[in-house]
């Protein structure tokens, strides 16, 4: 076995153990910090693919700054209620249970019977570079600038729009 | 060189980062303590050894010999991972930044990093995102309402100030064409960065001070509200943890400083001085370490000088007036290359 495979197992056993003890846990903060490990080992599978910009970003952005509110609005506002919810309303377990095994047969299916769109199947060296914020860069500002800028406006629209409904009162 | 080689070089330059880490924290602290003596017209410590310079040592003894006491509603195995989590942030965030230029030892040339990242400014940024969890982590755990609320506090207050620090640091990525450390200080070989862009020096230095929670910005243990924040409930070596973590990022913080903005190992003229190639190797890796016990000295100084900022100020410095100020400094460098250009 070589370096690679070995390190994809560790990451992919952390990654799989950590989702599963993520939804099993009675606690949201403990849920999280297995969330947190979730994505970090996530992080360390894209290391193994040569995807180094998107093992950081990852980190940056999921582990480091979307997890964190996720743990303010838990801390904040102790979500007791939720318990209460689904004990009320035994219909929603029925309607969850459907939903997650739907997902299911959509996974099965992806993974084992349809074939994949495109195989690249380029040398490490091919595969290095594309990895490389360069040429991510350079994807993201020549070929793809238009629904990248796109994407900044409708990011600067709802950032507009959380202030708006923050506010309590518009003069 | 072949794999073993390298790996057995790599292994030589951790335990060598490692160990002058730990020994500049140890000596930071009875820095710490000489300097806010000196500022507040004590003596300072000055019993263990000729003129307390043993002291280090002592303090750690005692951490080690004290009882570690864990609060009865603390959740005890996040409450143990917490600490465990701000030293394992403070400490690999060294692996990437380079004390001086390549060195042939033996034949072999060394450079003088443990790894040398294509993307390591960016490797520092993420890792000083996660040190946000052993703060809130040990918040939470310990079950305390001090320690939640210091443990808020600290992440609102880093979230808020990573955002200028990302930006300041666009400016230099500008410049430097690269992320790669040793690149960005060859870049300031003629000027330094913190003479270039002086705005987004200043943005970065402040944020820096926010992200290690030094005073000014210290206010996830402002003592008078909050007891000692989120490390009220830790005793013995896990508040050791914290402290010496706490330390750690000062120096790490003082190191991207100098990286980033002073030129790492350069010094303008150095050429002049008409020394010869390893002379010269050596002079300036010893620039480097001066630099940094310059930028330290400047945290210590600052911190016995300027009082603690209330916590809405501290929001407002952040939002309105760092993030602004960096993203001028963002147009400013674009400016400036395009007419050099």
């Amino acid at each position: 076995m070589t370096l690679e495979v070995i390190l994809f197992f560790i990451f992919g056993f952390v990654a799989a153990v950590a989702a599963v003890m993520m939804i099993t846990r009675n606690n949201p903060v403990i849920a999280a910090l297995y969330l947190i490990l979730n994505m970090a080992s996530l992080a360390g599978l894209y290391l193994t693919l040569n995807a180094q910009f998107i093992a950081v970003a990852q980190v940056i952005v999921y582990a480091g700054a979307i997890m964190v509110l996720f743990l303010f609005v838990i801390m904040l506002l102790r979500p007791d209620n939720e318990k209460k919810f689904m004990e009320s309303n035994p219909k929603v377990k029925i309607f969850s249970f459907i939903v997650a095994g739907f997902v299911l047969l959509q996974l099965i299916y992806i993974i084992f019977f349809s074939a994949p769109s495109k195989i690249l199947k380029k040398n490490l060296e091919a595969s290095v570079k594309a990895g490389t914020i360069e040429s991510i860069g350079n994807e993201l500002f020549r070929n793809y600038v238009l629904p990248f800028e796109a994407a900044g406006f409708l990011l600067l629209a709802a950032t507009i729009g959380a202030i708006l409904l923050a506010k309590k009162k518009i003069e | 060189m072949n794999i073993t080689e390298i790996i057995i070089v790599s292994l030589i330059k951790i335990v060598f980062v490692l160990g002058i880490t730990l020994l500049t924290v140890a000596y930071l602290v009875y820095f710490e303590r000489k300097i806010a003596a000196w500022a507040q017209n004590r003596i300072g410590p000055n019993r263990v050894g000729w003129q307390g310079i043993l002291q280090p040592f002592a303090d750690v003894f005692k951490l080690l010999l004290k009882e570690d006491i864990v609060p009865e509603k603390a959740n005890r195995i996040v409450h143990a991972i917490a600490p465990m989590i701000a030293l394992f942030v403070a400490f690999t965030t060294y692996a990437v930044i380079p004390i001086g230029p390549n060195v042939n030892i033996f034949g072999y040339d060394i450079s003088l990093v443990v790894a040398d990242v294509n993307m390591g400014v960016l490797y520092v940024l993420a890792l000083t995102s996660l040190g946000v969890y052993a703060i809130t982590f040990a918040g939470w755990s310990s079950g305390s309402k001090y320690s939640l609320l210091g443990g808020i506090r600290s992440s609102a207050q880093m979230i808020s100030y990573e955002i200028s620090m990302g930006f300041s640091i666009g400016g230099v990525l500008l410049l430097a064409e690269s992320l790669r450390p040793i690149d960005i200080v060859n870049s300031q070989a003629g000027l330094w960065n913190a003479i270039i862009q002086p705005i987004g020096f200043i943005t970065f230095v402040v944020s820096a001070f926010a992200e290690t929670n030094r005073l000014p910005f210290d206010l996830p243990e402002a003592e008078p509200e909050l007891v000692g924040g989120f490390h009220t409930e830790y005793s013995s070596m896990k508040f050791a943890g914290f402290f010496l973590a706490e330390y750690a990022n000062m120096i790490i913080a003082s190191a991207m400083i100098v990286t980033l903005y002073l030129g790492g190992w350069h010094l303008p003229f150095e050429q002049s001085l008409g020394l010869s190639g390893s002379w010269l190797t050596v002079f300036q890796i010893t620039s480097f370490f001066v630099k940094m016990g310059a930028m330290l000295f400047f945290f210590i100084w600052v911190r016995w000088s300027i009082p603690r900022f209330r916590y809405d100020q501290l929001m407002n410095l952040g939002w309105k007036v760092m993030f602004p100020l960096s993203l001028i400094n963002i147009i400013w460098v674009a400016v400036i290359i395009m007419i050099t250009n």
